[in-house]
């Protein structure tokens, strides 16, 4: 560290660990609280270790509540979403780049349009379709309308164009057709971008709360946002049952933690397309 | 190929906007097919309902609005600065453990919003963890989540203001009086501008420290030589080349800021005294709640009317300095 003063370095990691804790702070205390009782949680909300640890909280929501119910349906959605928007924005993204076809520019242009439309003025337009469709209340309801998105389409497009046409042009000379040279040739070149879709994807409809407010009312169709979000406004509890609450944050948030830790490099490098509403 | 992303963005993002523009023109209850015979043509009446009236309709939209907007110009100057701040702090080159402090405060942005909400009920509760904290140091802390009061009543009350003058409370703008627009962000709202600013901060900062690695060290080298002290460098080096991620960062600041609705949906459902109103929970609400599905759907293209709008007003205003 030549040439940089001591005070100057003192003063930088000071106020990076600062921020860091006032950053991190908050998920511990969340923890913390989750496995405090009910009155502790009220009289001691700051301390990081309870005076009675207790997996009442807990114990609540996986044995008598529908938190159970909740999880299932977002690991079904998720995993659904994920798998479409793999699937349906790679086909899309590849024709997009390779495959010349009438209209594509403008089909192009509408893309970039959607893209544009905020998610809050499709809210009720979303719901008017589901219901023509007769597919409210159902799990075709939940997953379906989420299958494609237009920045996966996006990303993969630009990816695709990143590959030399070299390598298809010999598989066709081998005599493959296009769905087979974008299967077996293409697509595992495209590792890097289908990991990316994975991680946006994943995150994107496990987080997912409006579309699963619009597509249904039944209890039985809960996700964990909606579920939890039902509980936060009070729906279980008598009084504030913080610990139940934030045990279910905490739980909620596993799930999308373990994903983030594991791609960390990739998802820090990648998050353009990231970006929270 | 294209064809199944097509039928189904269009099936889902396109033709739901045409349906959804021609249920605002309609008086639509929920009931039956929104195209259905019974269903009449009312032209412009949802629109003139929120815009006009002095109806309880309209004042409900121009308090949303005003909530809304001063939660805007809270969160995005705020958000953008920190989100600057951390990246040039991160981005020292001598700093060890840079991985840990970019996770630390990137974190919280891939968590889900319903999550984060959760959460800051509880922190910022009356007796929660936040006004625990502002005791220590001898802060009286407010009731943050069932405060209605506004910041800039609160501050003018501060110097003697307590009363309205009479110019104020009498003029009225989208149904509530300039003295209610000047309340300022509630208490309440101001609890959930930092939740925003705490969750979008960490995006915003990848955004800008991938620009300061294109920017390259040999510039801030140069500037050194000629000895500029680090301000200098930051203020007419850095900045400037920053100013596209600034562009970009402010714009998805914009877009996002005003269509607020998990954390609403989740938190307070525009409690206390509908100072956590936002348009898009007012849409929501109305259509689905009240089952006022045109004066709903008239409420969504109004706020994208807006957002549009402001977009290249912003777009505009920047292009125009350089």
């Amino acid at each position: 560290m030549r040439g940089v003063g001591r005070r100057r370095v003192v003063l930088l990691y000071g106020l990076l660990v600062l921020m860091a804790a006032i950053y991190i702070l908050p998920f511990l205390i969340d923890v913390a609280t989750s496995f405090k009782t009910e009155e502790e949680a009220a009289a001691d909300p700051v301390s990081l270790l309870p005076g009675t640890f207790t997996t009442a909280a807990y114990e609540r929501l996986f044995l008598r509540s529908d938190f159970p119910t909740w999880f299932a349906n977002s690991v079904v959605v998720t995993l659904l979403v994920t798998a479409g928007r793999v699937l349906f924005d790679s086909l899309a993204g590849y024709a997009l780049a390779r495959i010349p076809f009438r209209g594509r520019t403008a089909l192009f242009a509408l893309l970039v349009a959607v893209m544009a439309v905020p998610n809050v003025v499709l809210l009720i337009p979303k719901f008017l379709v589901i219901n023509q469709l007769s597919i409210y209340d159902s799990y075709p309801g939940l997953v379906v309308p989420l299958l494609a998105d237009a920045a996966g389409i996006f990303i993969m497009k630009n990816f695709f164009e990143s590959i030399p046409v070299s390598v298809e042009e010999q598989a066709r000379i081998d005599g493959a057709g296009t769905l087979r040279i974008f299967w077996s040739v293409v697509l595992p070149m495209a590792r890097p971008a289908v990991v990316t879709i994975v991680i946006l994807s994943f995150q994107g409809s496990w987080n997912e709360l409006s579309h699963f407010i619009v597509a249904s009312q039944d209890p039985a169709l809960f996700t964990l946002t909606k579920g939890v979000a039902q509980l936060a406004s009070g729906a279980l509890s008598q009084g504030s049952q913080y610990p139940l609450k934030l045990a279910a944050a905490a739980v909620m948030t596993i799930p999308v933690a373990v994903v983030f830790f594991v791609f960390q490099k990739r998802i820090m490098n990648a998050s353009t397309g990231a970006v929270k509403e | 190929m294209v064809s199944p992303a097509v039928l189904l963005l269009g099936t889902f993002l396109a033709v739901p906007v045409v349906m959804a523009l021609s249920v605002s023109f309609s008086d639509w209850r929920g009931v039956g097919s929104p195209f259905g015979s019974d269903v009449g043509f009312v032209g412009l009446e949802n629109y003139r309902s929120i815009l006009t009236g002095g109806t309880l309709a309209q004042r409900d939209f121009g308090t949303a609005l005003r909530n809304n907007a001063y939660y805007v110009l809270l969160v995005v100057p705020l958000q953008t600065a920190l989100a600057l701040a951390l990246a040039v702090l991160v981005h020292t080159r001598w700093l060890r453990g840079r991985g840990f402090f970019r996770t630390a405060f990137y974190f919280p942005s891939v968590t889900s919003s319903v999550a984060i909400t959760v959460l800051w009920l509880f922190l910022f509760s009356s007796s929660g963890a936040v006004n625990e904290i502002l005791g220590w140091v001898g802060i009286n802390g407010p009731a943050w989540f069932n405060d209605p009061r506004g910041l800039l009543h609160l501050a003018l009350g501060g110097v003697g203001v307590d009363q309205p003058p009479a110019a104020l409370s009498e003029n009225t703008a989208l149904g509530i009086s300039w003295w209610e627009w000047l309340a300022g962000p509630s208490v309440a709202m101001f609890a959930l501008v930092l939740m925003a600013v705490f969750t979008t901060s960490g995006t915003f900062m990848l955004l800008f420290i991938a620009a300061l690695n294109n920017i390259g060290e040999e510039i801030d080298e140069a500037g050194q030589m000629d000895g500029a002290s680090s301000w200098q460098r930051f203020r007419h080096l850095t900045l400037p080349m920053l100013r596209p991620t600034l562009f970009t960062v402010l714009t998805l600041g914009l877009i996002g800021t005003w269509q607020v609705f998990d954390q609403i949906y989740t938190g307070t459902q525009g409690t206390p005294a509908k100072t956590t109103l936002t348009p898009a929970y007012l849409s929501f609400e109305s259509a689905f709640n009240d089952q006022r599905w045109g004066q709903g759907a008239a409420i969504a293209f109004i706020l994208f009317a807006i957002i549009v709008s402001l977009t290249l007003v912003q777009r505009w205003l920047l292009r125009s300095r350089t």
